[in-house]
């Protein structure tokens, strides 16, 4: 029995939410097959397994509970990283310096790990005020107890024209000079790998307890490069450093098209084929994304978004901790995304994917 | 929708162990079941025991290793990882870096 929107009781119906956060409701049939088009979709596109049929049941009976909000059983609880971590309060407009909104996160959000960001959230501009932002993250370590990362983007949409150095590839392809937008990426990668490094470095040697490449790949192959050479170039130097990488879509794009590294060819690869190439460099602790699809219903996506995540773990060494913000990891598109889904997507992807945390 | 997914599925922090097993992940690139296994028997509780709020208050507080709430003489931020650095037998960098900016040695 479940409640409808006019607040009655009947058999058969869920209130469930779309893509985009709306609420829709689906009779039980309907859940039946956007999970397993879900999961069908997801199989098809990276060439996986679909989930099983246990698979698809447990997360019916995720998805058909009218309880307003779901949790993993106790004892299966994992642990959070929180990506842009004290941008969070300052996009909410509460007036806090970061290393409070630290100690809020740590005393009274129940953070197991925390994250000290500049709102200008991006390798390429943390550089020339790295100098600035290292004695906040010497005093936030101070004051705090649970692990503190240093994040920000590799970002290399912003080395090109007019914000950065290098021709605009998005200029230089039209105009149908592919060596010549090919030539403008293998440029910004290196510039943004000595950005990496520059940063990387000075948090680490504040003290920083890990480094987050955080929303890697937004600008497609280059950036997904760019960020394990620089994974690997800092790994050398500091053996002991924690990197995070976290990823920005499911599959990398290519925006140049002809990268690889480590003989394997970069666009195209979906998370349990990415999270091998974050091993190989030395990665830490690797964050997979997936989309959510704003015209399909939340079982859609979570179906899809398991089957893309469960390879991943499976091929996994390093600890995974899923991307589960707003958009991703079947999180509605919205800015105040409903805890009843978003408690859902907490359960599954923790009991089906078995990972490492979120 | 942080706090969603801490209620949901995560190990509550300071309130419990999820730092300690955090810490295991990051300094050791260890899995979750792992990570939890190591700090339980570090800390002499059972894995299911580090979520548990109510145990690890006692726990956290015995062993100093920094509690949510703000007792006076209780070690806190930087003094607590000292400890904590001691008990699970890791690098802390920040605690490599004071011992060495104050003249304590590494």
């Amino acid at each position: 029995m479940h409640v409808s929107r006019e607040g009655g009781f009947y058999m058969g119906k869920i209130l469930t939410r779309m893509g985009d956060g709306t609420l829709t409701e689906m009779d039980e049939a309907e859940v039946e097959r956007d999970l397993e088009e879900g999961t069908r979709d997801a199989a098809e596109k990276a060439e996986v397994s679909p989930l099983s049929e246990d698979e698809l049941k447990h997360l019916f009976e995720i998805f058909t509970t009218p309880a307003k909000f779901a949790s993993v059983e106790l004892g299966n609880e994992v642990v959070l990283s929180f990506d842009g971590g004290t941008i969070k309060t300052r996009r909410l407009g509460v007036a806090t310096g970061r290393i409070q909104a630290i100690q809020f996160f740590e005393r009274a959000l129940g953070a197991d790990t925390m994250e000290l960001a500049h709102i200008d959230y991006s390798y390429k501009q943390i550089k020339p005020i790295a100098g600035d932002e290292q004695p906040v993250l010497e005093q936030a370590l101070l004051v705090s107890t649970v692990p503190l990362f240093y994040g920000a983007m590799p970002n290399l949409g912003i080395y090109s024209q007019p914000d950065g150095p290098v021709p605009n590839p998005a200029e230089l392809l039209p105009q149908g000079k592919i060596k010549e937008a090919q030539a403008s990426n293998e440029e910004a990668v290196e510039y943004a790998i000595k950005d990496m490094v520059y940063v990387a470095t000075k948090m680490h040697e504040s003290g920083a307890d890990g480094i987050n490449f955080d929303t890697t790949g937004a600008a497609g192959d280059p950036d997904f490069l760019a960020t394990l050479r620089a994974t690997k170039i800092l790994k050398e130097k500091y053996p002991d450093m924690c990197i995070e990488l976290g990823m920005a879509g499911e599959f990398i794009l290519g925006m140049h098209g002809e990268m690889s590294y480590e003989g394997v060819r970069l666009a195209g690869l979906y998370p349990h084929e990415q999270v091998k190439l974050a091993q190989k460099a030395g990665v830490t602790i690797f964050g997979p994304v997936v989309n959510t699809s704003t015209s399909h219903s939340c079982a859609w996506n979570l179906a899809r978004a398991l089957t893309l995540l469960k390879p991943c773990v499976e091929n996994s060494t390093i600890p995974i901790h899923a991307n589960v913000g707003m958009g991703v990891g079947s999180v509605p598109v919205v800015d105040n995304p409903p805890t009843d889904v978003v408690s859902k997507v907490s359960k599954a992807l923790v009991e089906i994917t078995r990972l490492d945390g979120l | 929708m942080a706090v969603t997914h801490a209620i949901a599925a995560g190990m509550g922090g300071m309130r419990a162990a999820g730092d300690l097993v955090a810490r295991m992940q990051m300094s050791r690139g260890m899995k979750i079941r792992e990570a939890k296994a190591y700090v339980a028997e570090k800390l002499g509780v059972s894995p299911l025991e580090l979520s548990d709020p109510v145990i690890m208050n006692e726990v956290r507080q015995d062993l100093r290793l920094g509690m949510v709430r703000d007792l006076p003489g209780m070690a806190k931020g930087i003094e607590s990882k000292f400890r904590i650095r001691e008990l699970l037998g890791i690098e802390i960098n920040c605690v490599k870096r004071f011992r060495e900016r104050s003249g304590l040695g590494a």
